[in-house]
């Protein structure tokens, strides 16, 4: 048999562990990577070019395509930016809306994460765990918006409806028993704050119990610790943002550097690793969902005290009632013209960015002064991410890209756009 | 924030002189204009220099002016009939331009086509700025790689040059990035249209995979208008004025 020195492999693009379409054609010398060369674009759909053929608001609902784990921080860049343009700003309360939606988000997002790490890595329970929670608090996006995941809730001005008085309840059904019914439906008999308090309450009991299962889990250490290790250096030069730049031990986050909406106002700490490998980001993330917790419990305790409006007045950016629409002319020319042609914005480039689940989302528009922007330009955290690939991999084991791609966090809708 | 930024773009002016063209201060966000010749050397102080420390690259966003400010509904002025109505459908930035822009003006302020916009950040000074580098030609716009200053600007480079066909000189690896497989044109010039020129679909017959001419036809659900609105113009000067 001739000996072969090094070959090549094709990784994915239909793979489990590839978190989506990602090929990856791997140089190998045995069990060990000399390049990593991932081919992306497989889920390409220009966005930024379809959004520039329509008019801003259309545009809000592709935002929550693209990293589809994480959908209303992609709507909120988005917004922002929006805002910005136009020089208006929402109302207090709508802010504080927003922020506990951020952080709702966030938790969902490394709720995926986490499971999918686990079950890459081995740990089949996580994921099942994870996914209880995450359904629990896909309700609440269900509730205020009318969808499970692509919300379209946060608008130019505000949010597109206050909060329900209500949380929706399971209905009687022959296929569940009258005792299901009546734990299914226990906290859900008040308001939404109510149920996300109750939440809160429960979740933190839960994070525990996925360490329970994986901080000093062996087999979990062995497959993470000193693996994909990136110095703060490089970490800086790689455009690594989030838990990805946190991990190698710089402390930078948006929502405390750069605060938009009411978070200067909000107490938390940003958790910031040392060692900058797999376990460290682990770790990272799951104190992100702790203090996402304490930010959630700060806006809804503020939200229970403080009712007002949740859109600014404004109609040439924001429809009016459908009662008014109904009796007053002035508003039905209004909301006839903002669905048929939107509203112009004035011309002039933005730049705005949050700190989404993954790192740093951020829009930058160009407006030549018409209803549709000129040039959409999302800068999505994974993309920057991903690219460092190669040097992440490169001397690693095979099995341990698995673990790379797992700890990058990665979801193809942001990635190819 | 905007007093940071107003400080920032006085700085740069201080530092680089004649270098830095156009710095401005809009929205809070400050921007430079750099000529190509001179940008690679700009950015690279601007990363290493004290008091600037752009140490990250947050984005590279290539952007094409041909089109920029055409509409598709006349709103100045009423005719006889009143306001226009119909759409043609064949403006540019929505279905492909009718001419090689032999009929829509380059309104960018250098008459220039492609502009590539980098969004610098400074993790250590907590500060941003946006740097604008016009490349000299239309018909084969380069400008210099920036990989040696920040690594990630690899991909950024090769989707700019997948997307709009702007060439980075000393890439390491200029590849297409997004597109398919044997991709042909730079899907988000102006002068591409929405719908594309090429689908790809199963045959049956075959057995196989085939590409052929799109069979959709272009639409136009909302026009491209713009509308020379008054209260912006209001707000931004009493904004200007209570800032001055």
């Amino acid at each position: 048999m001739a000996e072969i020195s090094s070959y090549t492999i094709n990784f994915g693009p239909q793979h489990p562990a590839a978190h989506g379409v990602l090929r990856l054609v791997l140089e190998m010398d045995g069990e060990t990577i000399r390049r990593a060369d991932p081919h992306v674009g497989l889920l390409h759909r220009a966005t930024e070019k379809l959004a520039e053929s329509k008019p801003f608001n259309q545009s809000i609902g592709y935002m929550d395509r693209l990293d589809y784990v994480s959908m209303m921080c992609n709507e909120h860049a988005y917004v922002l930016a929006i805002e910005k343009l136009l020089g208006v700003t929402p109302p207090v309360r709508a802010q504080y809306i927003r922020v506990m939606f951020d952080e709702i988000t966030r938790i969902l997002n490394h709720l995926l994460w986490l499971g999918a790490h686990g079950l890459d890595v081995g740990a089949m329970t996580v994921f099942l765990y994870c996914f209880t929670e995450r359904e629990e608090l896909m309700d609440v996006y269900e509730a205020v918006s009318g969808a499970r995941m692509h919300a379209t809730y946060y608008r130019p001005g505000g949010v597109y409806r206050d909060l329900p008085d209500r949380m929706p309840q399971y209905q009687p059904s022959p296929h569940r028993s009258d005792k299901d019914l009546e734990r299914l439906n226990r906290f859900r008999q008040g308001s939404m704050l109510d149920y996300l308090e109750h939440f809160c309450g429960k979740f933190l009991n839960s994070v525990d119990e996925y360490e329970t299962l994986l901080t000093d889990n062996r087999i979990w250490k062995q497959r993470l610790v000193d693996v994909g290790v990136v110095s703060p250096e490089r970490a800086l030069q790689l455009g690594f943002t989030g838990p990805m730049l946190r991990g190698s031990g710089i402390e930078w986050d948006l929502r405390r550097k750069q605060p938009y909406e009411v978070y200067d106002q909000l107490e938390f700490d940003v958790p910031v690793g040392t060692n900058g490998d797999c376990y460290d980001r682990y770790l990272v993330r799951i104190e992100e969902m702790r203090q996402s917790v304490r930010i959630i419990r700060q806006c809804v305790e503020w939200l229970r005290n403080n009712p007002g409006p949740t859109m600014i007045d404004d109609h040439k950016i924001v429809p009016p009632a459908r009662e008014e629409m109904k009796d007053d002319m002035e508003s039905l020319i209004h909301h006839f013209k903002l669905f048929t042609e939107g509203y112009c914005v004035p011309e002039g480039e933005v730049y705005a960015a949050v700190e989404a689940p993954k790192g740093e989302f951020g829009a930058y528009i160009v407006s030549d002064g018409a209803n549709k922007p000129y040039r959409l330009k999302l800068r999505a955290p994974g993309f920057a991410h991903m690219a460092a690939m190669d040097e992440m991999a490169t001397g690693h084991m095979l099995a341990d890209v698995v673990t790379i791609i797992g700890t990058m966090d990665i979801v193809f809708g942001e990635v190819d756009r | 924030m905007s007093k940071a930024a107003e400080e920032l773009c006085q700085r740069l002016t201080d530092a680089f002189g004649a270098r830095v063209h156009e710095p401005r201060v809009e929205r809070g966000e400050v921007t430079i204009e750099l000529r190509p010749q001179e940008a690679f050397a700009v950015m690279e102080e601007l990363r290493d220099r004290e008091g600037f420390q752009f140490d990250q690259l947050s984005d590279i966003a290539g952007v094409d002016y041909a089109a920029y400010g055409d509409d598709e509904w006349i709103t100045q002025e009423a005719t006889g009939t009143g306001f226009s109505r119909g759409v043609d459908g064949f403006t540019a930035g929505r279905l492909g331009l009718t001419g090689p822009y032999g009929v829509h003006e380059i309104h960018s302020n250098t008459g220039r086509r492609f502009c590539v916009t980098y969004q610098l950040l400074s993790v250590a000074l907590n500060q941003r700025l946006r740097v604008k580098v016009y490349p000299e030609e239309d018909d084969f716009p380069v400008v210099d790689s920036v990989v040696p200053i920040w690594s990630v600007a690899n991909w950024f480079e090769r989707e700019a040059f997948d997307l709009f066909g702007i060439m980075f000189d000393g890439h390491p690896d200029l590849r297409r990035i997004l597109t398919d497989y044997g991709f042909v044109g730079h899907p988000f010039r102006k002068d591409f249209p929405l719908i594309g020129n090429m689908e790809v679909r199963y045959d049956e017959e075959r057995g196989r995979v085939v590409y052929q001419p799109v069979s959709i036809e272009p639409r136009v659900l909302v026009p491209r208008v713009i509308r020379q609105d008054k209260r912006y113009a209001d707000r931004f000067d009493e904004e200007a004025a209570s800032d001055g």
